[in-house]
């Protein structure tokens, strides 16, 4: 991989976890708890597909083969997808929506705080956009999963299996391959070991107060930075992307 | 199966741009004061609508009844003293 | 005989175009007729949700997406301010719910078609929320204030829904052929329906004449049908689509369209539960309710703990 393959690479592996993580989210609308929160939780949905749209017409700039943002989106396969597998995790119920959210927010929102200083002008500005939405998100998650976290026993314990099991997915988070090595080195990409330490500080923080504690298991999954995901991504593809591709050549 | 609580009933303030004054676009149901506050944000500033927001009980609000529309209202309606028209300046005095 | 007295002063508010406000003493029929209306009216909003749903995750670009979850939210936000202007009549959001998921209280019948293409999505924004703002526009001037004041809210905020559907079927129809079959079925399907919004002809429509008496609504379901059919026709003959009404004809002197009979038998059995989804869409709501309820319950003990601690 050269370094524009692998900064190419690099804007698709956050465009696609947006993607996929605003589409779960999108899967609620209509079907929410509560009026307010359907509302609410369509918001982030809407902020996570706006950025991954930026991404992905930036990505298709830097890769210069005339192709747009929504030929990355819709054409490209499973295996071609780089989003964390935390983000591609089924909805299940509110608290493992809430979780996943929760986890990733904070993981994006030191993340995009670092990635403002990119020497990538415009990954740059998109994280100081970004950074601003996710502050937003991050507080909405948090302040759920103290609720649920010291509401009711059946809202604690749900929590708590959520947590467990979404646990294993959160190193894949922190995941960088070589050429993401080199993307440090040349100012554009953040070291995700730099942020570990801020990322887990927030989320203890936000553990204590939802009463929660760390699974047992401690194994953790991994592979999304390669591509290899659960089986759940080809299905959520399979449905995005199905009418797209039926008519490959139309405009909409 | 306990009781649906949809919580309680809040009435949305906005302001609109900074400086101006908040003014009553709407309410919301939340469980408590956070919730509130978010759930006002994601529902009424959807569209560039606010730089501020204010949440307040529904059931805090104290409010006049129809029936005191004579007795609080109409007194000021003779007071015309209280206006400046009611007062007379010589023609050619300015900045008053 | 003091109530003839109110009765007297709030057909004088009437009568000089003045808001019925909450505190404001009403006649009980009239209450009865605003919660009723408004209640359905935001049963709508939220049913209505279901059926564009269905196509925010498998929308063909990432712009029509976008559109899409956007506009699926505002339906959400619109039955909330609904909500709340009922709620100003003393009926809680708790029995509002309630009374739409057993069946006490109506939603507008057409939300119980499928939407089985995407072409739907346009047809539904053209169509249903062009008929939809016939009735909305003419609400905002409605005489129960907070009701008046959601419309103006909720017109606003419409008026990209309608262009949105529009631009979706314009596409649809200059694109290849299968896009355009598809825009055409689409269309044929969702006419006859989007007619029927407007609710059965004057003669036989029971609420009508108390709420034109208490300028609640200020045009019938005929005059409202007519005007949008006079609306819309060109806009369909325009993007090259065909209006599926062999009776359609320009009538000079009236200087609108002649039209033919919406399938009444069809609209009174899609009311009574017999539509293609009637039970879909209840279930839908159903579930989420009930899956929502350990959440609901969690926000409540909450609050109550802090309230304990009197933080909240």
């Amino acid at each position: 991989m050269n370094q524009n393959e692998a900064h190419f690479n690099y804007i698709l592996r956050l465009a696609d976890t947006n993607l996929v993580l605003g589409h779960r989210l999108s899967e609620w609308s209509g079907h929410g708890p509560y009026l307010e929160e359907d509302i609410a939780m369509t918001n982030i949905a809407l902020d996570m597909i706006g950025q991954a749209n930026s991404l992905l017409q930036h990505a298709a700039k830097l890769e210069g083969k005339g192709r747009t943002e929504d030929d990355l989106a819709y054409m490209r396969n499973e295996r071609e997808f780089y989003n964390t597998l935390l983000s591609e995790q089924k909805n299940i119920d509110f608290a493992f929506t809430i979780v996943r959210q929760f986890l990733s927010d904070a993981f994006d929102f030191h993340l995009y705080k670092k990635l403002e200083s990119s020497k990538d002008e415009t990954l740059a500005a998109l994280a100081v956009k970004g950074g601003k939405e996710v502050t937003y998100h991050l507080r909405h998650t948090a302040a759920w999963m103290e609720r649920l976290g010291d509401g009711t026993e059946e809202s604690h314990a749900r929590l708590q299996k959520a947590w467990n099991e979404l646990w294993a997915y959160t190193a894949d988070l922190f995941a960088m391959n070589t050429s993401d090595r080199e993307l440090v080195k040349a100012g554009i990409a953040v070291d995700n070991e730099t942020i570990k330490s801020a990322w887990l500080k927030t989320v203890e923080e936000v553990m204590k107060k939802a009463h929660l504690t760390m699974p047992a298991n401690t194994w953790q999954h991994s592979g999304s930075r390669e591509g290899k995901h659960t089986e759940h991504l080809g299905f959520l593809l399979a449905e995005m992307q199905y009418l797209h591709r039926t008519y490959p050549q139309a405009q909409w | 199966m306990t009781k649906d609580s949809q919580g309680f009933l809040w009435e949305v303030f906005i302001q609109s741009k900074p400086g101006q004054p908040h003014r009553h676009c709407g309410s919301v149901h939340a469980h408590d004061k956070e919730m509130a506050l978010q759930n006002a944000r994601d529902v009424y500033t959807r569209r560039n609508e606010g730089t501020n927001i204010w949440v307040v009980r529904s059931e805090y609000i104290v409010s006049s009844s129809p029936e005191d529309i004579g007795p609080f209202f109409e007194p000021a309606n003779d007071k015309i003293y209280r206006h400046p028209t009611f007062y007379s300046v010589p023609e050619g005095v300015t900045h008053m | 005989m003091e109530n003839s007295e109110q009765e007297r002063n709030f057909d004088a508010k009437l009568e000089r175009n003045e808001t019925i406000e909450p505190k404001d003493w009403m006649p009980d029929n009239y209450r009865k007729h605003l919660i009723r209306q408004i209640s359905q009216h935001a049963h709508s909003e939220i049913v209505g949700m279901l059926p564009e749903g269905n196509w925010i995750t498998r929308a063909p670009s990432l712009r029509r997406k976008m559109v899409l979850l956007a506009k699926v939210q505002d339906e959400g936000g619109h039955g909330l301010y609904l909500y709340s202007a009922a709620e100003t009549l003393g009926i809680t959001r708790e029995e509002l719910v309630s009374q739409l998921l057993t069946g006490k209280a109506k939603y507008s019948s057409i939300f119980n078609y499928p939407t089985l293409t995407w072409a739907d999505i346009g047809a539904i924004g053209w169509l249903v929320d062009g008929a939809a703002i016939m009735n909305q526009v003419m609400l905002q001037r409605t005489s129960y204030g907070p009701y008046a004041r959601a419309m103006v809210r909720i017109c606003k905020e419409e008026s990209f829904h309608q262009r949105q559907g529009y631009e979706i079927m314009m596409v649809l129809a200059k694109g290849s052929p299968e896009q355009k079959a598809m825009a055409q079925d689409a269309i044929n399907r969702w006419w006859w329906p989007s007619l029927m919004m407007f609710g059965p002809t004057d003669e036989k429509s029971p609420n009508s004449a108390n709420a034109i008496k208490w300028k609640i609504k200020r045009e019938s379901n005929d005059q409202l049908r007519q005007k949008f059919v006079n609306q819309t026709v060109p806009q369909a003959e325009i993007i090259g689509l065909t209006v599926p009404d062999k009776d359609l004809v320009w009538n000079e002197s009236k200087k609108g369209y002649d039209f033919g009979t919406p399938d009444w038998e069809e609209f009174y059995n899609v009311i009574a539960g017999n539509g293609p989804c009637n039970k879909d869409r209840l279930a839908a709501r159903t579930k989420a309710h009930a899956e929502g309820a350990w959440v609901r319950e969690a926000a409540q003990a909450f609050a109550d703990k802090r309230k304990e601690l009197e933080v909240i």
